[in-house]
């Protein structure tokens, strides 16, 4: 498909820019079908995913232990510019990726350590408990997901870390209009 | 009813998380491509993008180095020798408004948010493949038209000038390499 001649290009020209439309260069690979031919992909895909699905477990405990990791390396160096990343990035991709894996709360937890990292105006006067505990959380809630009654305490845990943390961003923020907006809004991704 | 045919599209993934590309791969995979490139960071998937020429991308936002935002800006140069119009579906952890603003103003063409689901990522294509947008191009951006609703409710102030309309048919670059411009 990419190897296809680039189609012409049509430039309309106004007085402070200009609308470029070029003819679909995908439309190729849109392809009619009757109903009775119509397969569903999305299905195959899905099915593809729970069949790799038994991974997941393992994955989330690499993902929980760069957390940990990242975080025993600001203990032990402070808290330097590639450290504070490390840390961010390991949060952020269990912010992303814990729901698919199956462990949702893991994620809430996760996104509420990168709102803090985001948005504390110093990361070093940030209370040591507050990272320490959401960096336990996740760990705990990865380890223990086996165990009877996890999902509660699970849930219970990230709201009570999300609550603490959005306390402590709020006051810290309190001169700082732009953070506080950001803090305050919505996300795009419904509550579980 | 229309379907697409996956196995005539390429993709280039760009995330350095392997667990996801993984997940991605799997997922375009079951939908029937064929051709999937992948990137850990925004320099390779750059490098990636110019020799594999993709017709789609999708890119992490968050990535050591050069960043997927930076891998957007990089590829909309309208003067750049690759193509600068290919669709770029944004997957990030990020889920907040300004960051879909900002994804925007970069020229990303399609955003999705973390977590991934086959569905949501098969809209996502499916939008770019069967409702490519216009590109638009002022001073200060370039990149598939910000101005996804086309009713006229609008009551604001009119932002872009309008002005006398000239239509240029261009040459396709093929056309133009042919000819030696």
């Amino acid at each position: 498909m990419a190897k296809q001649n680039p189609p012409a290009l049509q430039i309309e020209t106004f007085a402070d820019h200009h609308v470029i439309t070029q003819p679909n260069p995908l439309r190729k690979v849109l392809r009619r079908a009757a109903e009775k031919d119509l397969d569903d992909p999305v299905a195959r895909a899905e099915k593809a995913l729970a069949a790799l699905s038994g991974e997941f477990k393992n994955w989330m405990a690499v993902e929980s232990k760069r957390l940990a990791a990242a975080y025993a390396a600001i203990l032990k160096n402070g808290f330097t510019d590639r450290a504070c990343q490390e840390l961010f990035r390991a949060a952020h991709d269990i912010k992303g990726d814990a729901a698919t894996f199956g462990f949702p709360f893991a994620g809430d937890a996760a996104e509420s350590l990168c709102r803090i990292i985001e948005h504390a105006p110093n990361l070093g006067a940030v209370p040591p408990q507050l990272i320490e505990h959401h960096v336990d959380a996740i760990e705990a809630i990865v380890e223990e997901r086996t165990r009877l009654n996890t999902v509660t305490t699970a849930s219970e845990l990230s709201r009570k870390l999300r609550g603490v943390a959005d306390e402590y961003l709020m006051q810290v923020n309190r001169d700082r209009p732009e953070h506080l907006e950001a803090i305050l809004a919505p996300s795009l991704v419904p509550a579980g | 009813m229309f379907q697409i045919d996956f196995n005539k599209l390429r993709f280039l993934v760009c995330d350095d998380n392997p667990h996801m590309r993984r997940i991605l791969r799997t997922l375009l995979h079951s939908f029937g491509t064929r051709e999937v490139y992948e990137s850990e960071d925004g320099a390779t998937a750059l490098e990636m993008y110019t020799h594999c020429v993709p017709d789609i991308v999708i890119t992490d936002w968050s990535m050591p180095i050069f960043d997927g935002l930076e891998l957007a800006q990089m590829i909309r140069q309208p003067e750049s020798k690759g193509n600068p119009y290919a669709p770029i579906i944004m997957l990030t952890g990020h889920s907040e408004k300004r960051r879909v603003t900002v994804a925007r103003d970069a020229g990303v063409t399609e955003f999705l948010a973390k977590p991934i689901s086959a569905k949501g990522l098969y809209q996502r294509i499916l939008n770019v493949v069967a409702h490519p947008r216009p590109f638009i191009k002022t001073k200060t951006y370039f990149g598939p038209d910000r101005r996804r609703n086309t009713n006229n409710t609008y009551i604001g102030p009119e932002r872009r000038v309008g002005g006398e309309v000239e239509v240029m048919q261009q040459p396709s670059l093929l056309d133009k390499a042919r000819s030696g411009v």
